[in-house]
Protein backbone atom coordinates (compact mmCIF):
# COMPACT_ATOMS: atom_id res chain seq x y z
CA UNK A 1 0.00 0.00 0.00
CA UNK A 2 2.88 2.41 0.63
CA UNK A 3 6.45 3.19 -1.04
CA UNK A 4 9.42 4.61 0.09
CA UNK A 5 11.06 7.15 -0.81
CA UNK A 6 8.94 8.50 -3.93
CA UNK A 7 10.19 10.72 -6.05
CA UNK A 8 7.23 12.74 -5.63
CA UNK A 9 8.09 16.68 -5.51
CA UNK A 10 8.31 18.69 -2.04
CA UNK A 11 4.99 19.80 -0.75
CA UNK A 12 5.11 23.11 0.96
CA UNK A 13 1.67 24.51 1.65
CA UNK A 14 -0.67 26.67 3.76
CA UNK A 15 -4.33 25.80 4.11
CA UNK A 16 -6.17 28.12 5.85
CA UNK A 17 -10.50 29.12 5.72
CA UNK A 18 -12.69 30.03 9.09
CA UNK A 19 -12.23 27.56 11.98
CA UNK A 20 -15.06 24.96 11.28
CA UNK A 21 -14.05 24.20 7.50
CA UNK A 22 -11.87 21.16 8.45
CA UNK A 23 -8.57 23.40 7.39
CA UNK A 24 -6.44 21.47 10.71
CA UNK A 25 -8.02 18.31 9.74
CA UNK A 26 -7.56 18.93 5.96
CA UNK A 27 -3.61 19.67 7.28
CA UNK A 28 -3.55 16.28 8.77
CA UNK A 29 -4.60 14.51 6.09
CA UNK A 30 -2.09 15.57 3.90
CA UNK A 31 1.09 15.14 6.60
CA UNK A 32 -0.52 11.76 7.07
CA UNK A 33 -0.53 10.65 3.22
CA UNK A 34 3.02 11.79 3.02
CA UNK A 35 3.16 9.74 6.27
CA UNK A 36 2.25 6.61 4.88
CA UNK A 37 4.42 7.44 1.89
CA UNK A 38 7.14 7.05 4.31
CA UNK A 39 8.34 10.56 3.67
CA UNK A 40 9.20 13.44 6.04
CA UNK A 41 6.08 15.99 7.09
CA UNK A 42 5.27 18.12 9.40
CA UNK A 43 1.83 20.39 10.58
CA UNK A 44 1.96 23.13 11.82
CA UNK A 45 -1.32 25.25 12.72
CA UNK A 46 -1.90 28.81 13.79
CA UNK A 47 -3.27 28.95 17.01
CA UNK A 48 -3.50 32.28 17.67
CA UNK A 49 -6.36 34.82 18.03
CA UNK A 50 -7.92 34.69 15.11
CA UNK A 51 -8.82 30.96 15.25
CA UNK A 52 -11.96 32.67 17.69
CA UNK A 53 -14.28 33.35 14.34
CA UNK A 54 -11.67 34.64 11.77
CA UNK A 55 -9.20 32.73 10.13
CA UNK A 56 -7.91 29.42 11.45
CA UNK A 57 -4.48 28.36 9.34
CA UNK A 58 -2.22 25.59 9.11
CA UNK A 59 1.48 24.64 7.33
CA UNK A 60 1.94 21.14 5.72
CA UNK A 61 5.46 20.29 4.49
CA UNK A 62 6.23 16.72 3.08
CA UNK A 63 10.00 16.10 2.09
CA UNK A 64 12.17 13.25 1.00
CA UNK A 65 14.73 15.14 3.58
CA UNK A 66 14.47 16.58 6.58
CA UNK A 67 12.15 19.36 6.85
CA UNK A 68 13.57 22.18 8.32
CA UNK A 69 11.46 24.84 9.27
CA UNK A 70 7.80 23.77 9.49
CA UNK A 71 6.29 27.17 9.33
CA UNK A 72 5.63 27.92 5.65
CA UNK A 73 5.79 31.57 4.82
CA UNK A 74 5.99 31.34 1.00
CA UNK A 75 3.93 28.02 0.09
CA UNK A 76 4.41 26.41 -3.59
CA UNK A 77 0.77 25.51 -2.84
CA UNK A 78 -2.01 27.01 -0.97
CA UNK A 79 -5.81 25.98 -0.48
CA UNK A 80 -8.06 29.40 0.69
CA UNK A 81 -11.59 28.97 2.10
CA UNK A 82 -12.84 32.18 2.86
CA UNK A 83 -12.43 35.58 1.92
CA UNK A 84 -9.76 36.64 4.53
CA UNK A 85 -7.63 34.19 4.25
CA UNK A 86 -7.77 34.52 0.11
CA UNK A 87 -6.53 37.90 1.01
CA UNK A 88 -3.79 37.23 3.43
CA UNK A 89 -2.12 34.29 1.80
CA UNK A 90 -2.53 34.78 -2.23
CA UNK A 91 0.38 36.96 -2.58
CA UNK A 92 2.39 34.67 -0.29
CA UNK A 93 2.57 32.06 -2.85
CA UNK A 94 5.87 31.13 -4.54
CA UNK A 95 5.73 32.04 -8.78
CA UNK A 96 5.33 28.45 -9.92
CA UNK A 97 3.24 27.80 -7.29
CA UNK A 98 -0.68 26.31 -7.20
CA UNK A 99 -3.75 27.88 -5.79
CA UNK A 100 -7.08 25.93 -4.55
CA UNK A 101 -9.63 28.84 -4.23
CA UNK A 102 -13.50 27.48 -2.64
CA UNK A 103 -14.75 29.37 -5.34
CA UNK A 104 -18.19 29.19 -3.81
CA UNK A 105 -17.49 30.96 -0.83
CA UNK A 106 -14.55 33.37 -2.27
CA UNK A 107 -16.29 35.79 -5.18
CA UNK A 108 -12.29 37.42 -5.79
CA UNK A 109 -10.36 36.16 -8.55
CA UNK A 110 -6.43 35.91 -8.40
CA UNK A 111 -4.86 39.00 -10.71
CA UNK A 112 -1.39 37.03 -10.72
CA UNK A 113 -0.50 35.39 -14.12
CA UNK A 114 2.58 32.96 -12.30
CA UNK A 115 0.22 30.59 -10.11
CA UNK A 116 -1.79 27.86 -11.56
CA UNK A 117 -5.22 28.65 -10.08
CA UNK A 118 -7.99 26.14 -9.74
CA UNK A 119 -11.65 27.45 -8.76
CA UNK A 120 -13.15 24.98 -7.48
CA UNK A 121 -17.06 25.26 -5.71
CA UNK A 122 -16.44 22.69 -2.95
CA UNK A 123 -19.74 23.81 -0.45
CA UNK A 124 -21.98 23.37 -4.00
CA UNK A 125 -20.37 20.26 -5.44
CA UNK A 126 -20.35 18.88 -1.70
CA UNK A 127 -23.98 19.44 -1.11
CA UNK A 128 -25.31 18.40 -5.08
CA UNK A 129 -23.67 15.47 -4.16
CA UNK A 130 -24.88 14.46 -1.02
CA UNK A 131 -21.45 15.05 0.75
CA UNK A 132 -22.48 17.93 3.33
CA UNK A 133 -19.47 19.09 5.46
CA UNK A 134 -16.91 17.62 3.50
CA UNK A 135 -15.74 20.58 1.15
CA UNK A 136 -12.44 20.48 2.53
CA UNK A 137 -12.47 17.12 1.44
CA UNK A 138 -12.59 18.43 -2.27
CA UNK A 139 -10.61 20.85 -1.87
CA UNK A 140 -7.86 18.27 -1.05
CA UNK A 141 -8.58 16.09 -4.00
CA UNK A 142 -8.03 19.28 -6.35
CA UNK A 143 -4.57 19.78 -4.45
CA UNK A 144 -3.81 16.02 -4.84
CA UNK A 145 -4.52 16.41 -8.44
CA UNK A 146 -2.49 19.70 -8.82
CA UNK A 147 0.46 18.60 -7.31
CA UNK A 148 0.79 14.97 -6.97
CA UNK A 149 1.36 15.03 -3.04
CA UNK A 150 0.84 10.80 -2.76
CA UNK A 151 -1.60 8.79 -5.09
CA UNK A 152 -5.06 8.57 -4.78
CA UNK A 153 -4.17 5.23 -3.57
CA UNK A 154 -2.20 6.47 -0.11
CA UNK A 155 -4.90 9.20 -0.06
CA UNK A 156 -7.70 6.38 0.20
CA UNK A 157 -5.60 4.77 2.66
CA UNK A 158 -4.69 7.53 4.43
CA UNK A 159 -8.88 8.41 5.05
CA UNK A 160 -9.37 4.97 6.35
CA UNK A 161 -6.72 5.70 8.81
CA UNK A 162 -7.54 8.93 9.86
CA UNK A 163 -11.78 9.40 10.07
CA UNK A 164 -12.40 8.05 13.86
CA UNK A 165 -14.04 4.88 14.37
CA UNK A 166 -16.69 6.09 15.67
CA UNK A 167 -17.35 7.57 12.06
CA UNK A 168 -16.16 4.85 10.15
CA UNK A 169 -19.27 4.47 8.14
CA UNK A 170 -17.91 8.22 7.01
CA UNK A 171 -15.12 6.77 5.42
CA UNK A 172 -16.33 5.97 1.75
CA UNK A 173 -17.86 9.34 1.44
CA UNK A 174 -14.84 10.88 1.96
CA UNK A 175 -12.82 9.03 -0.32
CA UNK A 176 -15.94 9.82 -2.86
CA UNK A 177 -15.04 13.54 -1.95
CA UNK A 178 -11.35 12.95 -3.00
CA UNK A 179 -12.25 11.70 -6.18
CA UNK A 180 -15.03 14.62 -6.39
CA UNK A 181 -12.28 17.34 -6.36
CA UNK A 182 -9.86 15.30 -7.95
CA UNK A 183 -11.76 15.15 -11.24
CA UNK A 184 -13.16 18.65 -11.18
CA UNK B 1 6.31 2.43 13.75
CA UNK B 2 6.00 5.94 13.14
CA UNK B 3 3.08 8.16 14.47
CA UNK B 4 2.28 11.31 13.88
CA UNK B 5 1.74 13.58 16.95
CA UNK B 6 1.85 16.83 18.36
CA UNK B 7 5.07 17.87 20.51
CA UNK B 8 2.98 18.79 23.20
CA UNK B 9 0.86 15.03 23.77
CA UNK B 10 4.39 13.38 22.15
CA UNK B 11 6.34 15.00 25.76
CA UNK B 12 3.14 13.45 27.79
CA UNK B 13 3.78 10.04 25.94
CA UNK B 14 7.39 10.29 26.39
CA UNK B 15 6.97 10.82 30.08
CA UNK B 16 4.49 7.80 30.69
CA UNK B 17 6.74 5.85 28.81
CA UNK B 18 9.92 6.70 30.68
CA UNK B 19 7.66 5.62 33.91
CA UNK B 20 5.92 9.16 35.20
CA UNK B 21 3.10 8.42 36.58
CA UNK B 22 2.66 11.88 38.84
CA UNK B 23 1.79 15.43 36.99
CA UNK B 24 1.11 18.19 39.02
CA UNK B 25 -0.14 21.19 36.61
CA UNK B 26 -1.71 24.52 35.67
CA UNK B 27 -3.35 25.06 31.88
CA UNK B 28 -1.86 27.43 30.06
CA UNK B 29 -1.29 28.21 26.57
CA UNK B 30 0.79 26.96 24.21
CA UNK B 31 1.41 23.87 26.42
CA UNK B 32 -2.37 22.65 27.26
CA UNK B 33 -2.47 19.83 25.48
CA UNK B 34 0.36 18.16 27.18
CA UNK B 35 -1.50 18.47 31.04
CA UNK B 36 -4.92 17.49 28.71
CA UNK B 37 -3.01 14.24 27.42
CA UNK B 38 -1.71 13.39 31.21
CA UNK B 39 -5.52 14.10 32.62
CA UNK B 40 -6.59 11.32 30.22
CA UNK B 41 -3.63 8.55 29.76
CA UNK B 42 -2.43 8.89 33.88
CA UNK B 43 -6.06 7.70 35.45
CA UNK B 44 -5.73 4.60 33.31
CA UNK B 45 -2.57 3.41 34.44
CA UNK B 46 -2.75 4.40 38.35
CA UNK B 47 -1.28 7.13 38.11
CA UNK B 48 -1.93 10.81 39.52
CA UNK B 49 -3.01 13.75 37.33
CA UNK B 50 -4.16 16.64 39.51
CA UNK B 51 -4.69 20.41 38.11
CA UNK B 52 -3.78 22.24 41.34
CA UNK B 53 -4.90 25.57 42.09
CA UNK B 54 -1.99 27.86 41.12
CA UNK B 55 1.20 27.28 39.35
CA UNK B 56 2.99 27.89 42.94
CA UNK B 57 0.72 24.95 44.18
CA UNK B 58 1.43 22.76 41.00
CA UNK B 59 5.29 22.78 41.50
CA UNK B 60 4.74 22.66 45.46
CA UNK B 61 2.89 19.41 44.30
CA UNK B 62 5.98 18.55 42.94
CA UNK B 63 8.40 18.60 45.22
CA UNK B 64 6.64 16.29 47.68
CA UNK B 65 6.28 14.12 45.04
CA UNK B 66 10.01 14.42 44.22
CA UNK B 67 10.74 13.70 47.64
CA UNK B 68 8.39 10.97 47.95
CA UNK B 69 10.71 8.87 45.50
CA UNK B 70 7.96 9.43 42.69
CA UNK B 71 9.55 10.04 39.11
CA UNK B 72 7.09 12.92 38.39
CA UNK B 73 6.88 15.99 36.45
CA UNK B 74 4.93 19.26 35.59
CA UNK B 75 4.54 21.86 32.30
CA UNK B 76 3.90 25.55 31.92
CA UNK B 77 4.62 28.13 29.77
CA UNK B 78 6.64 30.89 30.20
CA UNK B 79 4.48 33.29 32.47
CA UNK B 80 3.73 30.35 34.60
CA UNK B 81 7.28 29.06 34.51
CA UNK B 82 8.47 32.34 36.41
CA UNK B 83 5.56 31.51 39.23
CA UNK B 84 7.13 27.68 39.95
CA UNK B 85 11.02 29.41 39.98
CA UNK B 86 10.47 29.74 43.88
CA UNK B 87 9.28 25.90 44.11
CA UNK B 88 12.32 25.42 41.32
CA UNK B 89 14.62 26.63 43.79
CA UNK B 90 13.60 24.60 46.72
CA UNK B 91 13.48 21.41 44.67
CA UNK B 92 17.08 21.97 44.24
CA UNK B 93 17.86 23.05 47.54
CA UNK B 94 16.39 19.97 48.91
CA UNK B 95 18.37 17.81 46.27
CA UNK B 96 15.13 15.90 44.77
CA UNK B 97 14.84 15.24 40.60
CA UNK B 98 12.16 16.34 38.84
CA UNK B 99 11.06 17.31 34.87
CA UNK B 100 9.77 20.66 34.47
CA UNK B 101 8.86 21.67 31.03
CA UNK B 102 8.62 25.05 29.62
CA UNK B 103 7.00 25.79 26.29
CA UNK B 104 8.08 29.16 25.67
CA UNK B 105 5.97 31.65 24.65
CA UNK B 106 6.46 35.72 24.09
CA UNK B 107 6.74 37.92 27.31
CA UNK B 108 7.68 40.33 29.29
CA UNK B 109 4.69 39.52 31.37
CA UNK B 110 1.38 37.87 29.86
CA UNK B 111 3.28 38.79 26.56
CA UNK B 112 1.65 36.60 24.11
CA UNK B 113 1.14 32.97 22.90
CA UNK B 114 3.56 32.91 20.12
CA UNK B 115 6.58 30.59 20.27
CA UNK B 116 9.58 32.38 21.94
CA UNK B 117 12.81 31.78 23.47
CA UNK B 118 13.22 34.86 25.76
CA UNK B 119 13.47 32.60 28.63
CA UNK B 120 16.80 31.05 28.53
CA UNK B 121 18.26 33.74 30.85
CA UNK B 122 15.89 32.20 33.51
CA UNK B 123 16.37 29.07 32.33
CA UNK B 124 19.85 28.92 32.34
CA UNK B 125 21.51 31.60 35.09
CA UNK B 126 18.26 31.77 37.36
CA UNK B 127 15.60 29.65 37.68
CA UNK B 128 15.11 30.51 41.07
CA UNK B 129 16.69 32.31 43.84
CA UNK B 130 20.37 31.15 45.01
CA UNK B 131 23.18 29.15 44.18
CA UNK B 132 22.00 26.77 41.47
CA UNK B 133 22.18 24.80 38.11
CA UNK B 134 19.04 23.01 36.88
CA UNK B 135 19.60 20.77 33.70
CA UNK B 136 18.48 22.49 30.83
CA UNK B 137 17.77 20.80 27.52
CA UNK B 138 16.55 22.01 24.18
CA UNK B 139 15.43 19.60 22.06
CA UNK B 140 14.54 21.17 18.38
CA UNK B 141 11.85 18.25 16.67
CA UNK B 142 8.96 16.33 18.12
CA UNK B 143 11.19 13.32 17.72
CA UNK B 144 13.93 15.14 19.66
CA UNK B 145 11.55 15.91 22.72
CA UNK B 146 10.27 12.58 23.00
CA UNK B 147 14.07 11.53 22.82
CA UNK B 148 15.11 13.96 25.51
CA UNK B 149 12.47 12.94 28.34
CA UNK B 150 13.74 9.79 29.46
CA UNK B 151 17.41 11.28 29.61
CA UNK B 152 16.36 14.11 31.04
CA UNK B 153 14.88 12.19 33.51
CA UNK B 154 17.35 9.67 34.37
CA UNK B 155 20.18 12.94 35.03
CA UNK B 156 17.42 14.01 37.19
CA UNK B 157 17.46 11.08 39.21
CA UNK B 158 21.25 10.05 38.60
CA UNK B 159 22.00 14.00 40.25
CA UNK B 160 18.99 14.97 42.24
CA UNK B 161 18.26 18.07 40.50
CA UNK B 162 15.65 19.59 38.37
CA UNK B 163 15.57 19.05 34.73
CA UNK B 164 14.25 21.51 32.34
CA UNK B 165 13.00 20.79 28.83
CA UNK B 166 12.62 24.16 27.18
CA UNK B 167 10.60 24.06 24.25
CA UNK B 168 8.46 26.50 22.46
CA UNK B 169 4.84 26.86 20.92
CA UNK B 170 5.97 25.86 17.55
CA UNK B 171 7.32 22.98 19.05
CA UNK B 172 4.43 22.06 21.21
CA UNK B 173 2.05 22.70 18.63
CA UNK B 174 3.53 20.88 15.41
CA UNK B 175 2.84 17.73 14.67
CA UNK B 176 5.58 14.87 13.43
CA UNK B 177 6.33 11.68 12.76
CA UNK B 178 7.55 10.19 15.95
CA UNK B 179 8.80 6.73 16.85
CA UNK B 180 7.88 6.52 20.45
CA UNK B 181 10.28 4.02 22.88
CA UNK B 182 8.16 0.59 23.60
CA UNK B 183 5.74 0.39 25.96
CA UNK B 184 6.87 -1.25 28.78
CA UNK B 185 8.47 -1.81 33.05
CA UNK B 186 10.65 0.93 33.30
CA UNK B 187 13.04 -0.14 36.22
CA UNK B 188 13.64 3.24 38.21
CA UNK B 189 16.66 3.56 40.16
CA UNK B 190 16.67 3.50 44.31
CA UNK B 191 15.62 6.39 45.74
CA UNK B 192 17.61 5.61 49.77
CA UNK B 193 16.50 9.27 50.67
CA UNK B 194 12.99 8.80 50.06
CA UNK B 195 10.49 10.04 52.36
CA UNK B 196 8.24 7.61 52.24
CA UNK B 197 6.53 4.84 54.59
CA UNK B 198 9.59 2.40 56.04
CA UNK B 199 7.84 0.78 59.15
CA UNK B 200 10.21 2.15 61.26
CA UNK B 201 13.27 -0.10 60.04
CA UNK B 202 15.73 3.68 59.16
CA UNK B 203 15.99 6.65 60.55
CA UNK B 204 13.72 8.86 59.05
CA UNK B 205 14.53 10.90 55.50
CA UNK B 206 14.05 14.43 55.67
CA UNK B 207 13.23 16.62 52.36
CA UNK B 208 14.48 20.00 53.46
CA UNK B 209 16.48 23.57 51.92
CA UNK B 210 16.73 25.22 55.22
CA UNK B 211 20.20 25.38 56.65
CA UNK B 212 20.89 28.06 59.33
CA UNK B 213 24.31 27.18 59.77
CA UNK B 214 26.14 29.27 57.35
CA UNK B 215 29.47 26.77 57.03
CA UNK B 216 26.91 24.35 56.89
CA UNK B 217 25.22 25.66 54.11
CA UNK B 218 28.17 26.86 52.36
CA UNK B 219 29.28 23.12 52.66
CA UNK B 220 26.60 21.77 50.47
CA UNK B 221 26.52 24.25 48.04
CA UNK B 222 29.93 23.44 47.26
CA UNK B 223 29.00 19.65 47.35
CA UNK B 224 26.65 20.52 45.19
CA UNK B 225 28.52 22.55 42.31
CA UNK B 226 31.14 19.49 42.59
CA UNK B 227 27.97 17.90 40.88
CA UNK B 228 27.27 20.31 38.41
CA UNK B 229 31.21 20.66 37.54
CA UNK B 230 31.01 16.54 36.73
CA UNK B 231 28.05 17.33 34.67
CA UNK B 232 29.51 19.86 32.88
CA UNK B 233 32.62 17.29 31.81
CA UNK B 234 29.87 14.75 31.40
CA UNK B 235 26.80 15.37 29.82
CA UNK B 236 27.39 18.22 27.31
CA UNK B 237 25.43 17.47 23.94
CA UNK B 238 25.86 19.79 20.81
CA UNK B 239 24.86 18.67 17.20
CA UNK B 240 27.40 20.67 14.67
CA UNK B 241 26.73 20.15 10.85
CA UNK B 242 29.23 21.31 8.22
CA UNK B 243 31.13 23.44 11.61
CA UNK B 244 34.53 21.65 10.75
CA UNK B 245 35.56 23.41 7.32
CA UNK B 246 33.38 26.45 8.07
CA UNK B 247 34.19 30.28 7.52
CA UNK B 248 30.74 31.24 9.86
CA UNK B 249 28.90 29.35 11.84
CA UNK B 250 25.88 29.74 13.32
CA UNK B 251 24.81 28.89 16.65
CA UNK B 252 21.10 28.59 17.09
CA UNK B 253 18.86 25.93 19.00
CA UNK B 254 15.52 24.43 19.40
CA UNK B 255 13.11 25.60 16.87
CA UNK B 256 15.06 28.31 15.90
CA UNK B 257 18.17 26.01 15.07
CA UNK B 258 15.87 24.51 12.47
CA UNK B 259 15.10 27.89 10.74
CA UNK B 260 18.97 28.47 11.04
CA UNK B 261 19.34 25.06 8.99
CA UNK B 262 17.98 25.80 6.19
CA UNK B 263 19.36 28.87 6.01
CA UNK B 264 22.89 27.26 6.48
CA UNK B 265 22.11 25.11 3.70
CA UNK B 266 20.85 28.20 1.22
CA UNK B 267 24.25 29.55 2.14
CA UNK B 268 26.02 26.61 0.92
CA UNK B 269 24.51 26.39 -2.30
CA UNK B 270 25.50 30.04 -2.60
CA UNK B 271 29.38 29.38 -2.16
CA UNK B 272 29.57 30.64 1.40
CA UNK B 273 30.96 27.89 3.67
CA UNK B 274 28.44 27.99 6.60
CA UNK B 275 27.88 25.88 9.31
CA UNK B 276 25.88 25.25 12.02
CA UNK B 277 26.46 24.32 16.17
CA UNK B 278 23.48 23.35 17.96
CA UNK B 279 23.41 23.22 21.39
CA UNK B 280 21.49 20.18 22.98
CA UNK B 281 21.80 20.98 26.50
CA UNK B 282 21.82 24.82 27.63
CA UNK B 283 22.79 24.03 30.70
CA UNK B 284 25.63 22.44 30.46
CA UNK B 285 26.58 24.87 27.67
CA UNK B 286 28.71 23.48 25.07
CA UNK B 287 31.68 26.13 25.82
CA UNK B 288 34.49 24.19 24.68
CA UNK B 289 32.65 22.99 21.07
CA UNK B 290 32.17 26.49 20.27
CA UNK B 291 36.09 27.42 21.76
CA UNK B 292 36.99 24.93 19.21
CA UNK B 293 35.08 25.93 16.20
CA UNK B 294 36.52 29.94 17.24
CA UNK B 295 39.99 28.38 16.70
CA UNK B 296 39.30 28.29 12.83
CA UNK B 297 35.70 29.75 12.02
CA UNK B 298 36.16 34.05 10.96
CA UNK B 299 32.90 34.57 12.51
CA UNK B 300 29.55 33.34 14.18
CA UNK B 301 25.94 34.82 13.89
CA UNK B 302 23.63 33.64 17.19
CA UNK B 303 20.20 33.33 16.04
CA UNK B 304 17.58 34.03 18.99
CA UNK B 305 13.86 34.01 19.33
CA UNK B 306 14.52 36.87 21.40
CA UNK B 307 16.56 39.94 21.76
CA UNK B 308 19.99 38.19 22.59
CA UNK B 309 20.36 35.36 25.37
CA UNK B 310 22.16 32.60 24.67
CA UNK B 311 24.72 35.32 22.50
CA UNK B 312 26.31 36.08 25.75
CA UNK B 313 27.42 32.78 26.86
CA UNK B 314 28.70 32.08 22.67
CA UNK B 315 30.57 35.29 23.56
CA UNK B 316 32.14 34.25 26.70
CA UNK B 317 32.97 30.54 24.99
CA UNK B 318 34.28 32.50 21.98
CA UNK B 319 36.14 34.59 24.47
CA UNK B 320 37.30 37.56 21.69
CA UNK B 321 38.97 35.32 19.45
CA UNK B 322 36.30 36.62 16.46
CA UNK B 323 33.12 38.51 16.15
CA UNK B 324 30.21 37.26 17.21
CA UNK B 325 27.01 38.94 15.55
CA UNK B 326 23.36 38.32 16.97
CA UNK B 327 20.16 38.12 15.18
CA UNK B 328 16.99 37.64 16.75
CA UNK B 329 13.17 38.26 16.07
CA UNK B 330 11.16 38.37 19.62
CA UNK B 331 7.31 38.75 20.86
CA UNK B 332 6.32 35.82 18.93
CA UNK B 333 7.91 36.01 15.75
CA UNK B 334 9.36 32.97 14.13
CA UNK B 335 12.88 34.30 12.14
CA UNK B 336 12.41 33.13 8.40
CA UNK B 337 15.31 31.18 6.63
CA UNK B 338 15.45 34.55 4.38
CA UNK B 339 16.36 36.45 6.87
CA UNK B 340 18.96 34.58 8.36
CA UNK B 341 20.37 33.76 5.31
CA UNK B 342 20.77 37.37 4.89
CA UNK B 343 22.32 38.00 7.94
CA UNK B 344 25.26 35.46 6.99
CA UNK B 345 25.66 37.17 3.93
CA UNK B 346 26.27 40.34 5.19
CA UNK B 347 28.76 39.03 7.52
CA UNK B 348 30.52 37.09 4.81
CA UNK B 349 30.85 40.23 2.95
CA UNK B 350 32.58 41.29 6.11
CA UNK B 351 29.83 43.72 7.51
CA UNK B 352 29.04 43.07 10.84
CA UNK B 353 25.02 42.16 11.37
Amino acid sequence: MSTQNTTRPDLNAVLAGFGGQGILFMGKAIAYAGLLDGREVSWLPSYGPEMRGGTANCSVCISDEQICSPLVTAPDALVVMNQPSFEKFVDTVKPGGVVVVESSIISAKVTRDDVTVHYVPATTLAEEHGLKGLANIILMGKLLAATGFATRETMADTIAKIVPAKKAHLIPRNIEAVELGFKY
Amino acid sequence: MRVLMKGNEALAEAAVRAGCRHFFGYPITPQTELAAYMAKRLPKIDGVFLQAESEIAAINMVLGAAAAGARVMTSSSSPGISLKTEGISYIAGSDLPALIINVQRGGPGLGGIQPSQADYWQATKAPGHGDLHILVFAPNSVQEMVDTVQNAFDLADEYRMPAMILADGMLGQMMEPVTLPDEGEIQLPQKPWATNGHGGNRPRNIANSLYIEAAELEHLVRERFARYAEIEQKHVQVEQIGVDDADFVVVAYGATARVCQAAVRAARAKGIKAGLLRPITLWPFPTQAIAEAANHVQAFLTVEMSMGQMVDDVRLAVNGKVPVAFYGRTGGIIPTPQEVLEQIEKIAEGGQA
